[in-house]
């Protein structure tokens, strides 16, 4: 059902982990526990340039493979370029993804926008092109206060 | 057995089981040998009709019912949709009402749901937190207008055993149709027909090391119910179309060797089960079992980890050659879990993290203890990568 590509990035997923808070660091958290995705997605900034980027997510195969494959494709690229990250490149980059997995490069595309998101406010600084995410938060506290 | 990789463990017997070799040389002769239709008038077509009949005993005997009760299909779908269909055809002149449960299989669940758009009225019976239906819900639900109850024997995801008995003695009492879906029951549990008070029964050969694509209505004699399919004077007119001779023997067989032995093997599964069970309640911390601990099918293992997400466990199992099923959404097709682990109330972020493992005659204690030494590295692993597991937090269950 999956390709290769995807199969080794879920096998040997790249960037596991966090980045602790700090102003240089953005992190987006999206996706709903009820649909069985959590993406959080953390991005290191220097001088406009991301230069580290980690993940932990709560999902399917594709979920886990696209998470590690964003982060991946993100390292090095500066703020405006990252933005152009789109799901279709990441699931592309995996070889395809079987259609009813195509929510999951969706939400890497916006785990990484909404990383970008929280960096651009905690620095006060507009990207250009970039909104609010869209992140399912009640949802997301709930879970959290659970913890 | 040493920590070598087994080749393949094969924990999901619940979704298909293999065929037994002693099934398979009943059948082969009716492929190639005897292969005449059995209403035809020649020598061979007469070996033909005696094999279907000699299966029907067979079957009869292991249900303790009439030959004459039973009536083959294509398997569980087509006699679970027959039933339903087939009763509300007949009797929505008398009314319009069904009840039934809220963790059926979709070869039931479906057959409602297209009824509901034909006018018809459809309870769906809740259930306790182990997957029980209760006889006294069943009880204040009946109506007047209700013209057919169908609830499982015992539940394809969780292996919880319904008190059957129960349930059809009441619709019997109420006058009302009873039908159930055997399919997870038959060739594991013990079968009564002459006991239980059901008027029709589903069951399917695949489940109990017969072959795919046969299975089995029983419907008690007397009572009334629409053909599904409409042909010729085959299965006394009520299920036309040629008989699957060859799938029929296997049938027949399967179902004759599953209960000679099952006193035995049944035992045999249940301690592996609980093995299971015990081994993995005790050594993954955050997990719960789904289902009844006591009225639960002998090869079934259902279990829920927290903060994982059950395609990633079984991407993984499969790369140690473990064969499983969950009740992730991932594995469906669609974004909810599971409708069953969401009746017994998990909330959807649990019943994303569920694990089903069903045994079958061919699985080993070594394998039991193999999979009970490669999952909770695993289950560790995926908490690793997840946001929402903390290593040393409280049980959110």
């Amino acid at each position: 059902m999956y390709s290769d590509k995807v199969m080794d990035h879920f096998t040997n997923p790249r960037n596991v982990g966090e980045l602790e808070a700090a102003a240089d660091v953005g992190v987006g958290l999206v996706g709903n526990a009820k649909c069985g995705d959590i993406m959080k997605v953390f991005l290191k900034i220097d001088d406009g340039i991301v230069t580290d980027a980690k993940f932990k997510t709560f999902g399917c195969g594709a979920a886990v493979a696209t998470s590690s494959m964003a982060t991946e494709m993100v390292k090095g690229h500066t703020l405006r370029e990252a933005l152009q990250i789109t799901n279709k490149a990441v699931a592309e980059a995996l070889d395809g993804l079987p259609p009813i997995k195509v929510h999951c490069s969706l939400l890497a595309e916006q785990a990484l926008h909404a990383a970008l998101w929280d960096y651009a406010e905690k620095n006060g600084i507009e990207i250009e092109g970039l909104e609010s995410p869209a992140a399912d938060l009640e949802e997301l506290e709930r879970l959290g206060e659970e913890e | 057995m040493g920590n070598a990789e087994l080749e393949r463990v094969y924990f999901d017997n619940a979704a298909t089981t293999p065929v037994r070799d002693e099934v398979l040389e009943e059948m082969l002769p009716y492929f190639r040998e005897r292969y005449g239709n059995p209403s035809s008038l020649y020598s061979i077509a007469g070996e033909s009709k005696k094999a279907v009949e000699t299966a029907r005993e067979r079957l009869a005997n292991a249900l303790n019912a009439e030959p004459g009760e039973i009536y083959f299909t294509s398997g569980g779908t087509e006699s679970d949709n027959w039933a339903i269909a087939g009763t509300a055809e007949r009797a929505a002149g008398k009314g319009r009402h069904l009840i039934t449960s809220a963790i059926e299989h979709h070869g039931i669940l479906n057959v409602f749901k297209k009824l509901e758009k034909n006018g018809f009225e459809v309870t769906y019976l809740p259930v306790d937190a182990e997957g029980l239906v209760s006889p006294e819900e069943l009880e204040k639900a009946i109506r007047p207008d209700t013209i057919l109850i169908s609830v499982m024997y015992a539940n394809n995801e969780i292996g919880t055993v319904q008190p059957i008995d129960d349930l059809a003695g009441i619709a019997a009492a109420r006058g009302v149709p009873f039908h159930t879906d055997a399919v997870q029951a038959a060739g594991h549990i013990p079968i009564d027909l002459k006991k239980t008070k059901a008027d029709m029964l589903s069951l399917s050969a695949h489940k109990f090391n017969g072959p795919k694509g046969v299975g089995a209505l029983f419907i008690r004699k007397g009572k009334p119910l629409e053909p599904f399919l409409l042909g010729g004077h085959q299965e006394k007119g009520r299920r036309p179309g040629t008989e699957n001779v060859p799938g029929i023997v296997g049938l027949g067989k399967a179902a004759a060797l599953a209960v000679a032995e099952m006193p035995e093997e049944s035992a045999r599964l249940a301690a592996l089960r609980d093995r299971l069970i015990d081994g993995i309640l005790g050594g993954i911390p955050h997990t719960r079992l789904n289902g009844s601990r006591t009225k639960r099918l002998p090869g079934n293992v259902s279990v829920a980890f927290e903060f994982i997400e059950g395609e990633s466990l079984l991407l993984l199992l499969d790369m140690k050659n473990i064969c499983a099923s969950s009740g992730s959404a991932c594995t469906s097709g669609s974004l909810d879990p599971s409708h069953v682990l969401l009746a017994i109330g998990l909330p959807h972020e649990k019943a994303h993290g569920s694990l089903r493992l069903t045994l079958g005659r061919y699985n080993t204690a070594d394998e039991a203890e193999y999979v009970l030494r490669e999952l909770p590295p695993l289950v560790a692993r995926l908490r690793d990568m997840s946001p929402l597991y903390k290593a040393g937090v409280k049980t959110m269950i």
